[in-house]
């Protein structure tokens, strides 16, 4: 049990699937992205990612592409992001990091791993990091208590099913699309069939990410997830400009989305 | 009795190597392993590689003795390994023939490839017309500039050509690039990996279709008299120089000799000698030396050779470089294209600028033993998609065009 699995429970108890929002730290600047992580826990996040950027985003589409360059341009660092999960968490949401492997790699990952920790965040999601690929960073955040959030695709095999999700921790990422992060017009026929493999290989929380970006798609994944992942929607509404009421309105759009789905 | 180093299998080089990538390219990863694995022993996939080899890219590729050029390099004997002969013009070929060929196997219908120079890209393109596939490349806005020719090679030879303005514009950006579409695509398509890095089973893999260079050259050099000193090549993510390396590994004589775009300098920070330079990390699906900052992230690669200009390394040369089977030299833009030039005017043999790298390094090298001793350099592909970039460097362009 975590923080995460407790406030993915409590939405649960409430009959609804939890919202998770990303940003990356440092879009459009360090201080506007902090901003725009509070306005995502007061507008209806129950979880949010923070994303420390990275230089070589493989699965990330050209919105969060273009995020990434911009933050890195101004110069944010990866300790930004911890100062991040510090912010959220005093915003009473739960704060994960999402985050690609050589930035953990390069702290160490038993570092990575305990500041994490100090700084109040959850887990990690670790989007080019699988299970088998990653013993040192398992352990290294069983030891500091930190959840592994691995992901699945509509393409994983039934033993790679079994594989990731016993060794995630907090909730299994879903994936129902094969792409990169993006908004997409339908989240696709794969998704709850995606969901429902997870679950049958033991997954207990399953959240869905990758598409979604509308208050009905929020709404339909809702049904059968355990929360919603919505990342390029939110930073396209923040833009380049730092907009912080127009990604409120979006914010409020999705969260009443998770809360009419069932 | 020491264990061959020869066709190392993977995952893992010592500490490099691996896969490190998103889940949803591992089950791919998985099935062209497999693949490949019941390929290589499979004597019709074998027979018709070598057909291919054979009648089509023209092998085996000769060794030429280039002695105007050598006397240049202390007056030791250099023969070049000519890569450069091979149908499309470079040592690209062994391998996308092979993985095209595994595409096939797998039923998918389209191919997508990274390029910097347009050398792999080319051949990819090559290899798709000749069996029949559907084929995107991607290469870095920047090297589209200066590699316009090869731009118009691709698209003559059916292939759709996807400038990449995301990043720094090279090679690294096109890597990403191919792999999003890869992740998108993956059920009918399959990533001909241009380079011996990458996730596994890449880096051993392109190495194996690479290998026929050192197989043939070994037999070449006994058959001219006995094995070189030094092999000599060039090093981006290094694929022929692998290919150089890997029948003489257990050849403990011989000195394996990877030459870096050293740029402007190593001292500069403006280059892209990654063993030199570098430091231990995870880049594009395996763990091997890249240059980065210190939080991890990728920097900038400068290298006036558009094939070298990668900030990463083949996992398996981080690994020999480790266990000091193989040096790597770093060569300057400059020590480059003096290589250059001596070997177009000695020997009227105008080398791809990657390869004139390797050449530089066989000066140094030469100047340093003296005549009696024997160097094979890999010429890794000819010079003609760098005419107008050489003639520009040696201000030979009319005036006022350029």
């Amino acid at each position: 049990m975590s923080a995460l699995t407790d406030r993915l429970d409590a939405c649960r108890a409430e009959g609804r699937a939890a919202l998770v929002g990303y940003l990356p730290v440092g879009y459009p600047d360090l201080e506007t992205s902090l901003a725009a992580m509070r306005v995502l826990v007061e507008a209806g996040c129950d979880v949010v990612e923070v994303g420390p950027p990275y230089s070589d985003p493989v699965l990330d589409g050209p919105m969060i592409q273009h995020a990434a360059a911009k933050a890195l341009e101004g110069g944010v660092r990866v300790d930004d992001a911890f100062t991040a999960v510090r912010a959220v968490a005093d915003a009473g949401a739960v704060p994960v990091v999402m985050s690609y492997a050589n930035l953990m790699l390069q702290r160490g990952w038993e570092r990575f791993a305990a500041d994490l920790s100090e700084a109040g965040g959850a887990g990690v999601i670790t989007p080019d990091l699988t299970p088998d690929a990653a013993p040192e960073w398992v352990d290294a955040a069983r030891a500091a208590d930190v959840d592994t959030i691995f992901l699945v695709a509509p393409s994983t095999t039934r033993e790679r099913m079994h594989l990731t999700c016993g060794a995630s921790r907090g909730f299994v990422y879903a994936t129902p699309l094969m792409g990169v992060t993006g908004e997409r017009a339908s989240v696709g026929d794969a998704a709850p069939r995606v969901v429902a493999e997870a679950r049958a290989a033991g997954a207990e929380r399953v959240c869905i990410g990758v598409g979604v970006s509308t208050g009905a798609q929020a709404a339909e994944v809702g049904r059968y997830a355990d929360g919603v992942i919505v990342g390029t929607a939110f930073v396209r509404a923040l833009g380049d400009d730092g907009d912080l009421e127009r990604l409120r309105a979006k914010v409020s759009e999705l969260a009443d989305g998770v809360r009419t789905g069932r | 009795m020491t264990a061959s180093l020869q066709e190392a299998p993977g995952p893992f080089f010592g500490a490099f190597g691996g896969r490190f990538v998103p889940e949803a390219l591992m089950a791919a990863l998985d099935e062209l392993t497999d693949a490949y694995d019941k390929a290589r022993i499979d004597p019709e996939f074998t027979g018709e590689l070598e057909r291919l080899a054979r009648d089509y890219t023209g092998r085996p590729s000769i060794v030429t003795e280039v002695p105007r050029f050598a006397a240049h390099a202390g007056g030791a004997r250099v023969f070049l390994k000519r890569e450069d002969l091979n149908h499309t013009g470079s040592h690209k070929i062994n391998n996308v023939l092979g993985q095209a060929l595994l595409t096939k196997r797998l039923g998918k219908t389209r191919v997508i490839a990274e390029t910097g120079a347009g050398q792999h890209g080319v051949a990819t393109a090559t290899a798709a017309a000749l069996m029949n596939l559907d084929c995107v490349i991607y290469m870095g806005e920047e090297d589209t500039e200066r590699q316009a020719l090869n731009v118009a090679r691709m698209r003559l030879l059916g292939a759709e050509v996807i400038p990449v303005a995301t990043g720094t514009r090279t090679l690294r950006d096109a890597i990403n690039e191919a792999f999003r579409d890869w992740v998108t695509n993956v059920e009918t398509t399959n990533y001909v990996f241009g380079t011996a890095a990458g996730p596994h089973p890449f880096p051993a893999m392109v190495r194996d279709f690479q290998r026929v260079i050192s197989v043939e050259a070994r037999a070449q050099m006994l058959e001219l008299g006995g094995l070189p000193d030094a092999v000599l090549a060039c090093v981006g993510g290094g694929s022929n120089a692998i290919g150089s390396f890997d029948a003489f590994l257990d050849d403990r004589d011989v000195r394996l000799i990877g030459c870096e775009a050293a740029g402007d300098g190593v001292e500069t920070g403006r280059h892209a000698a990654t063993l030199t330079g570098g430091r231990p990390g995870i880049l594009h699906g395996s763990r091997s030396f890249i240059l980065q900052d210190d939080d991890g992230q990728t920097l900038p690669s400068h290298s006036i050779s558009a094939g070298l200009d990668y900030p990463g390394v083949g996992p398996q040369h981080t690994w020999l470089a480790d266990i000091g089977r193989a040096e790597y030299w770093p060569v300057t833009d400059a020590d480059a294209m003096e290589a250059f030039r001596l070997l177009t005017r000695t020997e009227g043999i105008l080398p791809a600028i990657e390869s004139a790298h390797a050449l530089a390094g066989a000066i140094r090298l030469g100047r340093e033993l003296g005549p009696d001793a024997t160097l094979l350099v890999t010429l890794s592909g000819r010079g003609d998609k760098d005419v107008e970039q050489a003639a520009r460097w040696f201000d030979m362009l009319p005036e006022g065009d350029g």
